[in-house]
């Protein structure tokens, strides 16, 4: 067994074993509506002692666990309830889990972002499980008077095989909740779990196939008012002023007025972006009432002017510009070609790259551009809202409640402690419901309507007041010799506003020469996180073009790549290579045998491979190209992500970032003209149906013992290059704009 | 696009809705995902976009498929109306079934829509071919990407149903 101290956490543990004293009494007033038998009856939990923060155990052995962080349907609720419980030693049917509150004494990182919430949580939850565990040993011991080594506990049962004496959880779970927390735990070899590993479904699967509410949208309250948004209709401008005439005395229609998200002076940290500060709202009684108003409601708006913000990531402060102008998708490109022949930022410089490329016998180049996106959450923005004189409570999906709750307090000036956070089932998040000024709009509407409001964005309103990905530019070169050997390795990209480059991902470490270098360009449309942030580009632009330098040295691309990580495991070139070349190799492995790769016969076929979010992941897509359109006939996928906690919804994961990259490689584009977007819903805006998904999907884990690692994002940014690469073996055409079939079309 | 509803008209409406009839007084161009939401706590039904591209307000109407949001609640009448609430007493239709056993959501917000799709499409056609569930299936976005999944609940269920 390991034995580790329980620090992380430890705060949670000993706040909740101290609160929870003697038994904790639940009402049970809903069995009214169940039909059950007497039998069933006497068989329910009459009373919960709360062992810790994150569970609870019923005098009759059921367990309840609290699941900390966001769900957004990459499955925590039901995987990191399962880590606990493995350690804790009890059967997974006896297990309810609830969302757990934002309780930031109680939890650490409460937080749906960068595929971390198993990899940071894994050993906090697993101490939560164990630390449980050695309390009730404990009780046991002391009641038995027994030494508590010689007592096992698993499937909830308490065993001194010496003295023949059992109990279940339940009976020992009073006596457990007034143990002090031990100062270590033991915790199970990975040998031993018994949960982690199996598949378990989804906890909220039967909620959802019959309509239950569990999202934000489906919150309503006893006097709740509906509000909705007005905003500019261009990017670069701002209200001058509104004409509700019309609009206020349209039926339904209670206020109309306009909010300011955030104050003049108020210091932005990183996930506090706003698209338009300044917004007019209606609240009314009901949607539709609200919707028409909308219509009705007339602004005239002016241009802003550039400013400069500092804002503060973490501790860290930047300067940030927002220029004024309206700007076009057209320009944008423009820009970001003449900005690529000048001189960039260098991030890194191995050998002698410009040597390379003088010496060379052959030098390949090739540039890949790609659009702003929208993230497209299917359920829209929302939050319900009720605030009063100096209190908050707040009901909806977002993903990063610990920090939004801090802007909320600065914005309205309620102390942290008075405000209160309960997190829905996200509709979708991919990294937009990081940036929840739609919660301090809700709360300030519901403060100045003194009443509880749901704020609802429409589609429209979600898709033009976006935080969008950014649009990127990158150009790859490569330097061959005469004997076909990759002698130097350039990129140099950038974006608008941010650049996507990762100077320190392969193929750095396994190059002699190698330079690296970036530009930005300041924008005044928003941008932000979405799934795999910047890796959902540059790994299409990196791996096309290594699947194109692979063409010209004659070598097959996977070969190709695995010699070139080869080199970056024995002999690197460099410091800080961020990758693991084994492991990357691995997938690449494993992933030809799995697709049968020489087998080339009946299809197109493309490969690519990446290493983000701590992860890495391999796909081999096969196509066929028929009445001029892609057919995706099957993806094979492999990944390393460690330990693997619920294989199935893992699977399932990998197989909705594999669809969802497809999907905007092929078609997804948000684009401007004068600062407006030209789609605002899915009418213009081109989702992946599911004709265009793949026919069939085969995922496959590397078998590892190493801690469990990302798993929402690194399956998305390697798609988008192995479609690329298949389009080319099916067409003949190089794909280096995104979206893909628009160029196509362009083409003709 | 509705037009703008400058004086809304408020009616008494008797709607059949999950077998049973329920009564709203509402404007008569309110499309019936906001009279399921907002008047008769139905929150099954999702707003996904107030257009009909995306299906995640799909109920049926009758025995067919539609759009809620496109379907003012003037123009139902006594047709019979049926919600995702409303498709089996406990969740047991084998559609229903089927989405569980292949642990078929992520986030899960259009699934209702997805599965109001698919239960229309297998009333009227009971063994529906890989291409006459994906015609059927078009009109249902999911950002999650779970549609191969879904394609395989609708195989299973079609399967479970005709070895019943």
């Amino acid at each position: 067994m390991t034995t580790v101290k329980t620090k992380i956490g430890r705060r949670s543990f000993i706040k909740s074993s101290a609160l929870a004293g003697g038994g904790m009494v639940l009402g049970f007033s809903w069995l009214a509506s169940c039909k059950m038998s007497a039998e069933e009856v006497n068989q329910l939990p009459k009373e919960w002692f709360k062992i810790n923060g994150y569970l609870r155990i019923a005098d009759n052995g059921q367990v309840t666990i609290l699941s900390p962080n966001p769900e957004g349907g990459q499955n925590v609720k039901t995987s990191m309830p399962m880590i606990v419980a493995d350690e804790l030693g009890v059967d997974w049917k006896d297990v309810i889990v609830e969302q757990a509150p934002l309780d930031t004494a109680a939890f650490t990182l409460q937080f749906l972002g960068g595929s971390q919430s198993i990899r940071r949580g894994w050993e906090g939850l697993r101490m939560a499980g164990a630390s449980a565990k050695a309390m009730l040993i404990a009780a046991a011991a002391q009641d038995w008077q027994v030494p508590s080594e010689e007592i096992s506990a698993r499937k909830g049962i308490l065993t001194h095989t010496e003295s023949d004496k059992s109990a279940s959880y339940g009976e020992m779970a009073s006596a457990a909740a007034t143990m002090k927390v031990p100062e270590e735990v033991q915790l199970k070899e990975i040998k031993d779990f018994t949960i982690i590993g199996t598949s378990q479904k989804n906890v909220d699967g039967h909620k959802i196939v019959t309509g239950k509410p569990l999202f934000g949208v489906d919150t309503y309250k006893e006097g709740m008012l509906t509000a909705m948004i007005v905003t500019p209709p261009a990017f670069g401008l701002k209200l001058k002023s509104i004409d509700d005439s019309e609009a206020k005395n349209m039926p339904g229609i209670q206020s109309i007025f306009t909010i300011e998200v955030f104050n003049d002076d108020y210091e932005k940290a990183f996930f506090d972006t706003r698209t338009f500060n300044e917004v007019a709202v209606i609240v009314g009684n009901s949607t539709w009432e609200v919707m028409n108003a909308k219509k009705a409601l007339k602004i005239d708006c002016e241009p802003i002017e550039g400013i400069t913000e500092t804002r503060n990531r973490f501790g860290r402060k930047w300067e940030e510009y927002t220029p004024g102008g309206l700007e076009s998708t057209a320009k944008h490109y423009a820009e970001m070609e003449a900005i690529a022949s000048k001189k960039a930022t260098v991030k890194r410089r191995d050998g002698h790259p410009e040597n390379a490329f003088k010496n060379a016998a052959k030098v390949l180049e090739a540039t890949y551009t790609a659009p702003f996106l929208a993230h497209n959450c299917m359920e829209p923005m929302n939050f319900f809202a009720d605030v009063s004189d100096n209190k908050a409570l707040l009901i909806g999906p977002l993903q990063k409640p610990e920090l939004t709750e801090q802007t909320l307090s600065a914005r309205l000036g309620i102390p942290i402690e008075n405000i209160e956070i309960q997190m829905t089932r996200l509709g979708g998040g991919y990294g937009r419901r990081s940036y929840a000024h739609w919660l301090v709009e809700a709360a300030l509407i519901s403060q100045k309507m003194k009443a509880p409001v749901k704020l609802v964005y429409s589609r429209e309103d979600d898709m033009t007041n976006g935080i969008y990905r950014p649009s990127y530019r990158a150009t790859y070169r490569a330097a061959l010799d005469a004997n076909n050997n990759l002698i130097g390795f350039h990129v140099k990209t950038g974006g608008i506003p941010q650049s996507p480059l990762h100077e320190n991902r392969f193929p750095a470490g396994a190059v002699e020469n190698y330079l690296a270098e970036d530009w930005t360009i300041d924008t005044n449309l928003t941008v932000g996180s979405f799934r795999a942030p910047s890796s959902n580009f540059i790994a299409c632009a990196e791996q096309s073009f290594l699947d194109e330098v692979a063409e010209a040295t004659g070598k097959d691309p996977i070969d190709f790549r695995l010699e070139l990580l080869e080199r970056a495991q024995h002999n690197p070139v460099g410091e800080n290579n961020d990758y693991e070349a084994h492991r990357y190799a691995g997938v690449l492995k494993l992933v030809k045998e799995k697709s049968n790769w020489s087998n080339r016969d009946s299809v197109a076929r493309g490969v690519a491979a990446y290493f983000c979010h701590n992860s890495y992941a391999a796909q081999v897509l096969d196509l066929t190209w028929e009445n001029n359109e892609p057919v995706v006939q099957k993806v094979t996928c492999a990944i390393d992500c460690g330990i693997v906690v619920n294989p199935d919804a893992a699977t399932n994961l990998a197989e909705g970032g594999i669809v969802d990259g497809i999907g905007n490689a092929l078609y997804g584009e948000i684009s401007f003209k004068d600062g407006v977007p030209d789609q605002q819903n899915f009418d213009t805006y081109r989702m992946i149906r599911m004709r265009e998904a793949p026919k069939e999907i085969d995922v496959h884990f590397v078998e590892s013992d190493i801690h469990p690692t990302g798993l929402g994002e690194p399956s998305f940014p390697p798609i988008f290059a192995a479609l690329a690469n298949a389009m080319y073996k099916a067409t003949g055409k190089r794909a280096y704009k995104q979206p893909f079939l628009k160029e196509r079309e362009l083409l003709g | 696009m509705h037009p703008i509803q400058n004086k809304l008209t408020m009616s008494k409406f008797s709607l059949k809705i999950n077998g049973k009839t329920l009564e709203v007084d509402v404007d008569d161009s309110t499309p019936m995902l906001w009279v399921l939401r907002d008047h008769l706590n139905l929150v099954g039904t999702k707003y996904g976009c107030g257009i009909a591209q995306c299906g995640a307000c799909t109920v049926h109407l009758g025995d067919n498929a539609i759009r809620s949001c496109q379907l003012p609640v003037s123009s139902v009448g006594d047709q019979e109306i049926t919600t995702i609430e409303g498709l089996s007493e406990n969740g047991d239709h084998p559609v229903q079934k089927a989405w569980l056993e292949i642990d078929v959501p992520q986030c899960g917000y259009c699934q209702a829509g997805q599965i109001m799709s698919a239960t229309a499409l297998l009333k009227r056609n009971p063994s529906p071919s890989d291409e006459e569930i994906e015609t059927a299936m078009n009109g249902n976005i999911c950002r999650c990407g779970t549609y191969v999944r879904i394609k395989k609940a609708i195989k299973m269920a079609v399967s479970e149903t005709q070895n019943a």
